[in-house]
C-alpha cells in the first residue's frame, strides 16, 4: 500500500529527469499511472464490501509513537477510487488541454505528487502521517493553482489558498497532539475504541475545535470559503481535480473520519449543521450573481461541500447514507461540468456565460455530457443525482428538531444549485449560436471523452444504483459508525412528502432558470458588498500586519550600528538594573580582600589615566599610545596577581597591537567630530550607568562563595596525569587541547581573512559603483 | 625606510637570539611560564623587529616561504598529535602519550609537546601574515 | 584591591561602550579593544585574585602544597587575549578596506543596503 501511495511522488521525481520526453505526444502515457492505481484499489472492493478493513503499518518514528499507519476501509476506498479514477481522466484530458505547453511535464509532476499526497491523506490512520499528507496536498495545490506563475492574480490566489489551508493544517497538528495527549496514541483506529473517554475529557471541546478548524479551511466552509473561487485561476484540469472532486473534500473526509470518534455530542452536530447550512445557502445564492462559468461552478462546489458538512452534522444513519451517495453524485457531475467548461474555454476562449449558447451544433458530445451532468445536479430522474437528492431530503425530513428550518434551507439550496447546474451545463449548448463562435472547432476525442464518460456513469448509477450500493456506499456508512445492513438504494422511493418536495424543487428551479438570466448587472450588484466579505477583511488584516512588521523591523534594524548597541545596552541596563535594585546588599568583607600596596595604586591610576586619555584625545596616535599604556598596566596587574603566562602574552600582544595600529594609522581616516554635545551626553550617561552596573555586579559576585572545583582537579592531576607543572599551559595543550585546536583554527581563519581583504582587489567596476553610491548619499 | 645603523646591526644579532629564546619559552612551557602562544608571539616579534630594521623584503627573503604556509603546517602538527593516540593505540582523540624515560632538559616528552609546537607555528604564522599583509598594503 | 579592580572593569566597560557608540570607525575599534580588556579583567577578578602564588607546581613536588591561583580563568584569558588580537586585526583591516572603497569614516553612511542602490 505504501508503494501505491508513493507512486505519485516517485512518478513526479521520475519526470524531473525524463520530463522532456513526456512533453509531446507521449504525455498521454502519464495517465497510465492513475489508471494502474485505480485498478489496484478496484480489486479491494470485494474484500471491503465484505466488511474487511485492511491495515498496514510501517515503522517510522517509534520513539514518538509515530508510524506510517494506513487503513483501507469503506471511506478510504471510496475516496481512493475517486482520486485515482477521476485522476486518470484528468491526466488524459490534460494531455490534450495543455498540449504543447512549455511546462507540461512540470504540470504532470505537480499533479502526480498531489495525487500521491491525497491518497496518503485518505489512507492514513496515524494522525501525524495524516497531517504530513494533509500539508503535502496544500503545498502541491499551491503549485498547481499558481501554475500560470507569470500572472500576478494567479500567484496571489495560490498564496491565499496556501495560507488558509496551511493554517488549517496547523489546526490539524494541534488536534493530533491534543488527541495524543488525551489518548496516548496517534492511531485513529485506536481512538475509536476510546471515543467515550475522549468525549468525557475536559479538552474535548478544544479537540473538536481543532478538527473543525482543519476541516472548514480545507473544505472552504464559511467564513473560510473565499480561497476556493480564487483558486479557479488554476488551469481547468486542476479545478476539476482538486477543487471539485478531491482536495476540497478532504475536510469533509476528516469530519466523516472523526464522526465515530468525536461525533454524537451536541456541539459537534449543531456546529456542523449551522456552518454547513450557512455555507450551502450563502454560496448557492452567490451562484446567481456570477457570469464566469468557473465562478458559478466554484460557488456551487462550496455549496455542495456545505451540504456534505450539513449532512455529516445531522449524524443519523440516513444522513450518512445521503452524504456517501452525494459524494459520488457530486464528484461525477461537478467534474463533468468542470471538464466541459474547460473544453468551452479551450475552444471558444471565453467562459462568460452571457456570451455562450448553441454550442450543441458544434460539439454535440460535449453538450450531451454537459446536459446530463446538469440533469444529475438538478436531481432529475433517472440520474444518480435524483437518488442523492431524495436521500438528502429524507435525512433532513427525519431529523428530530427544527425540521422545518432544515427543510427550507436544503430545498432552497437545491433549487439554486439546480439553477446553477442548468446555467453551467445547459445554457451554453442550447439556443442560437452567436456569430462570434461560428468558427469554433470540434474538440478532440481525448477532450470530450472524459466528461462524457463521467456523465454517462452518473446516468448508469442512477438507473442501476445497486451497482454501487454494497460495493461503495454501505462500507462508507459502516466506517462512519452507523449500521448499514438495512440500506437499500433505489431510484423510486414511492410517492411521499419528499417526492413532492423534489417536484417543487425541479419546478421552481427550472422556472428560475427561465426567469433569471445571468448578467453583468447582477454581478456588479453584488460587488458592492465585497468590502464586507471575509476575503477583504483578511486582506486588510494582512496589509496591516505587513506594515506593522515593516515599522517594527525598520525601528530595530535601521542600519545604524550605534542604535543597535544602544538598544542592547539599554535593555541590559534596564533588565539587570531592575533585578539589582532591592537585591543588592553592598556589603563587602574587607578582611577577605587583598591588601592594597603603593604599586597597585600607581598602576591603577596610570591605567585609568590611560583609558580616559584614549577616549578623549583628538589625536589618533596619542590614542594608540595611550591604549598601549592601558595594555601594559593590565599586564602589570597580571604580574601582581600570580599570572605570569598572562602577563607574557598580554605584553607581546600589546606590543603587536600598537605596531599594527601604527602601521595602518595614517591610512585610516582621521577622527571626525560627528556627534553633537547632546548625543555625547546621552551616550555618556548610558555608558556610565552600564559601567556602574558592571562594577556592582562584579562586587556582588565577589561577595558570593567561589567554587574552585575545576581548578583543583586540573591542579591535582596536572603532573600526575599530564606530566606538566605549569597548570595553565597543561590546560591549554592537554586537558582542553581540543578547544585550543579550534582556537588556532579560528586564528588561522582570521589571518586568511586579513590576507584576502587586503590582497584581493575589488573589480574596478564595483569600486566605482560603491564610490558613486556614497557620493550620492553625501549629496543628499 | 630610514633606520639607524645601530638598530640595523643589532637586529641581525637579535633575530637569532630572540628566536632561540622563543623556542626556549616554548619548550619550558610545560613546567614554567611560557608555551606555544607566548613563544609564537615572541618569534613573530623577532621577525617584525628584523623587518623594521632591514625592510620587509629582506625578512621575506630570510623566511624563504610566505609565513602563511605556517598555518596549515602548524594546524596539521597539532591535529596529528591529537590523532596519534587514535591511530596508534586506539585511544580517544587527544589522549596524552608519554615517553617512558625523561629526556634531558625537556623532561618527559609527549604528544602535548607536539601540540604546543603546532600552536607555536600557527600563532607565529597568523601574526606574521597579518602584520606583513598590512604593512605591505599600507 | 578587588574594589579598585572592579571599578577599573566598570570604567573599561563604560568607556568601551561609549567609544563603540561613536560614529567614527577607528573609535569603534578602540572601543572593542577596551571592552575586550575589560572582559579579561572581569574574568580574572571573578576567578578570585591571589598574590604571589602562580599556578605552577613547585620544583620537586607532584601536587600543590600551598595555596595557588586558579588556573582556569587564566587559561580562558590567555586564549581570549590571543583571539582578540585576531579580531582586532581583522576589524582594522575591514575598516581600512571599507574606507578605501566607500571613502567615508562615518558609520552612518555605510548602512546603504542593496535596496537603496
Amino acid at each position: 500500500m505504501l508503494t501505491a501511495i508513493l507512486t505519485g511522488f516517485l512518478f513526479s521525481i521520475f519526470l524531473v529527469f525524463t520530463g522532456r520526453f513526456f512533453k509531446g505526444k507521449l504525455s498521454i502515457l502519464s495517465s497510465l499511472v492513475p489508471l494502474g492505481l485505480f485498478l489496484y484499489f478496484f480489486q479491494f472492493i470485494p474484500a471491503i464490501s465484505g466488511g474487511d478493513v485492511i491495515m498496514r503499518s510501517y515503522e517510522w518514528i517509534p520513539s514518538f509513537n509515530v508510524d506510517l499507519g494506513f487503513k483501507l476501509d469503506g471511506l478510504s476506498l471510496l475516496f481512493s477510487l475517486m482520486i485515482t479514477g477521476i485522476g486518470f481522466l484528468v491526466f488524459a484530458y490534460t494531455s490534450s488541454y495543455l498540449k504543447g505547453h512549455e511546462y507540461l511535464d512540470r504540470f504532470y509532476g505537480y499533479l502526480a505528487s498531489f495525487m500521491g499526497a491525497m491518497l496518503g491523506l485518505v489512507l492514513a490512520d496515524n494522525m501525524i502521517t495524516l497531517f504530513v499528507f494533509w500539508e503535502l496536498t496544500s503545498i502541491s495545490s499551491f503549485f498547481l493553482i499558481g501554475f500560470n506563475n507569470t500572472n500576478p492574480a494567479s500567484r496571489k490566489s495560490a498564496l491565499t489558498a496556501l495560507g488558509i489551508t496551511g493554517i488549517g493544517g496547523l489546526f490539524l497538528l494541534a488536534g493530533a497532539l491534543l488527541l495524543n495527549n488525551m489518548t496516548g496514541t496517534y492511531s485513529i483506529s485506536e481512538m475509536l475504541s476510546m471515543s467515550d473517554a475522549i468525549k468525557a475529557n475536559e479538552f474535548y471541546f478544544l479537540a473538536v475545535l481543532f478538527i473543525f478548524g482543519a476541516a472548514f479551511t480545507k473544505s472552504a466552509q464559511f467564513p473560510f470559503h473565499f480561497w476556493l473561487p480564487g483558486a479557479m485561476k488554476a488551469p481547468t484540469p486542476v479545478s476539476t481535480y482538486l477543487h471539485s472532486a478531491t482536495m476540497v473534500k478532504a475536510g469533509v473526509y476528516l469530519l466523516m473520519r472523526f464522526t465515530p470518534v468525536l461525533g454524537g455530542e451536541n456541539i459537534w452536530n449543531t456546529t456542523l449543521i449551522i456552518v454547513g447550512g450557512i455555507t450551502m445557502l450563502y454560496s448557492a445564492v452567490h451562484t446567481i450573481f456570477r457570469t464566469d462559468l468557473k465562478g458559478i461552478l466554484a460557488y456551487s462546489t462550496i455549496s455542495a461541500l456545505g451540504i456534505l458538512v450539513f449532512l455529516t452534522g445531522l449524524g443519523t444513519q440516513e444522513a450518512f447514507l445521503a452524504a456517501a451517495v452525494f459524494i459520488v453524485v457530486h464528484a461525477l457531475y461537478k467534474a463533468t461540468l468542470f471538464l466541459v467548461t474547460g473544453i468551452i474555454d479551450h475552444q471558444t476562449h471565453t467562459r462568460d456565460v452571457t456570451r455562450l449558447s448553441g454550442l450543441n451544433k458544434i460539439m454535440l458530445p460535449v453538450g450531451i455530457a454537459g446536459i446530463l451532468a446538469a440533469i444529475s445536479s438538478a436531481g432529475i430522474p433517472p440520474t444518480i443525482g435524483f437518488v442523492g437528492k431524495e436521500l438528502t431530503y429524507e435525512a433532513a425530513f427525519h431529523y428530530e428538531s427544527l425540521m422545518i428550518f432544515l427543510m427550507i434551507g436544503i430545498v432552497v439550496t437545491k433549487i439554486l444549485l439546480l439553477y446553477a447546474g442548468f446555467v453551467a451545463g445547459i445554457k451554453p449548448f442550447v439556443g442560437k449560436l452567436p456569430e462570434e463562435h461560428t468558427n469554433t472547432k470540434m474538440p478532440g476525442f481525448i477532450l470530450w471523452a472524459p466528461p462524457l464518460l463521467l456523465a454517462i456513469l452518473g446516468l448508469v448509477f442512477g438507473v442501476a444504483p445497486f451497482l454501487i450500493e454494497s460495493a461503495l456506499i454501505k462500507p462508507v456508512v459502516t466506517a462512519m459508525g452507523a449500521d448499514a445492513s438495512e440500506i437499500h438504494l433505489a431510484l423510486w422511493h414511492g410517492f411521499n412528502t419528499v417526492f413532492i418536495l423534489s417536484l417543487i424543487t425541479i419546478g421552481v428551479g427550472t422556472a428560475l432558470y427561465f426567469i433569471i438570466k445571468p448578467s453583468r448587472k447582477l454581478e456588479d450588484g453584488i460587488a458592492r458588498f465585497d468590502s464586507f466579505a471575509p476575503e477583504n477583511l483578511l486582506e486588510a488584516f494582512n496589509s496591516m500586519f505587513v506594515s506593522v512588521s515593516r515599522f517594527w523591523t525598520n525601528f530595530f534594524q535601521n542600519g545604524y550600528l550605534r542604535n543597535y548597541i544602544s538598544i542592547i545596552i539599554l535593555f541590559l541596563v534596564v533588565l539587570v538594573g531592575y533585578i539589582m535594585i532591592g537585591n543588592t546588599r553592598f556589603t563587602v568583607d574587607y578582611n577577605a580582600l587583598s591588601k592594597i600596596t603603593v604599586y597597585e595604586i600607581t598602576t591603577t591610576l596610570i591605567l585609568i589615566a590611560g583609558i580616559f586619555y584614549t577616549v578623549f584625545t583628538d589625536s589618533r596616535l596619542a590614542a594608540v599610545a595611550a591604549m598601549g599604556v592601558v595594555g601594559l598596566s593590565i599586564c602589570l596587574i597580571f604580574v601582581f596577581y600570580s599570572a605570569p603566562d598572562l602577563a607574557m602574552t598580554q605584553f607581546s600582544i600589546d606590543t603587536l597591537t600598537v605596531i599594527l595600529f601604527v602601521l595602518v594609522l595614517y591610512k585610516l581616516p582621521k577622527y571626525l567630530k560627528l556627534s553633537d554635545y547632546k548625543t555625547r551626553l546621552r551616550d555618556g550617561v548610558l555608558s556610565t550607568i552600564f559601567g556602574l552596573i558592571i562594577t556592582t555586579l562584579a562586587l556582588e559576585v565577589l561577595s558570593e562563595p567561589v567554587s574552585k572545583e575545576v581548578g583543583d582537579f586540573y591542579a591535582a592531576n596536572s603532573y600526575i596525569e599530564a606530566h606538566g607543572k605549569n597548570v595553565v599551559n597543561v590546560i591549554l595543550v592537554d586537558f582542553r587541547g581540543a578547544d585550543t585546536l579550534i582556537e588556532i583554527s579560528v586564528l588561522s581563519i582570521a589571518a586568511v581573512g586579513v590576507f584576502g581583504l587586503m590582497k584581493l582587489r575589488l573589480k574596478m567596476k564595483d569600486r566605482m559603483r560603491y564610490a558613486d553610491q556614497s557620493l550620492n548619499k553625501k549629496k543628499k | 625606510m630610514r633606520t639607524t645603523i645601530i638598530l640595523k646591526t643589532a637586529s641581525n644579532y637579535l633575530l637569532p637570539v630572540l628566536l632561540v629564546f622563543s623556542i626556549f619559552i616554548l619548550l619550558r612551557g610545560h613546567y614554567l611560564p611560557g608555551g606555544g602562544f607566548v613563544g609564537g608571539l615572541i618569534a613573530s616579534i623577532a621577525f617584525i623587529l628584523h623587518s623594521f630594521a632591514n625592510g620587509l623584503n629582506k625578512t621575506k627573503e630570510l623566511l624563504i616561504v610566505h609565513p602563511g604556509f605556517l598555518l596549515p603546517i602548524g594546524l596539521a602538527i597539532a591535529f596529528m598529535s591529537g590523532l596519534a593516540p587514535v591511530v596508534l593505540f586506539d585511544l580517544p582523540f587527544m589522549t596524552g602519550l608519554w615517553s617512558h624515560d625523561p629526556v634531558a632538559i625537556l623532561g618527559s616528552v609527549g604528544s602535548a609537546l607536539f601540540f604546543d609546537i603546532g600552536v607555536y607555528l600557527v600563532v607565529n604564522g597568523v601574526t606574521l601574515t597579518i602584520i606583513f599583509t598590512i604593512s605591505e598594503s599600507a | 584591591m578587588e574594589i579598585l579592580l572592579a571599578v577599573m572593569v566598570g570604567i573599561l566597560y563604560g568607556t568601551g561602550i561609549y567609544m563603540m557608540l561613536r560614529r567614527s570607525m577607528v573609535k569603534l575599534i578602540i572601543g572593542i579593544i577596551l571592552l575586550g580588556n575589560g572582559a579579561n579583567l572581569l574574568i580574572f577578578l571573578l576567578g578570585r585574585i591571589t598574590k604571589g602564588a602562580p599556578p605552577i607546581i613547585p620544583g620537586d613536588a607532584k601536587v600543590f602544597v600551598e595555596a595557588f591561583a586558579d588556573p582556569v580563568p587564566q587559561a580562558l584569558i590567555l586564549t581570549a587575549i590571543v583571539i582578540s588580537f585576531g579580531l582586532q586585526s581583522f576589524a582594522i583591516v575591514l575598516v581600512k578596506r571599507a574606507h578605501t572603497v566607500v571613502r567615508t569614516d562615518d558609520l552612518d553612511e555605510m548602512n546603504a543596503t542593496d535596496e537603496d542602490s
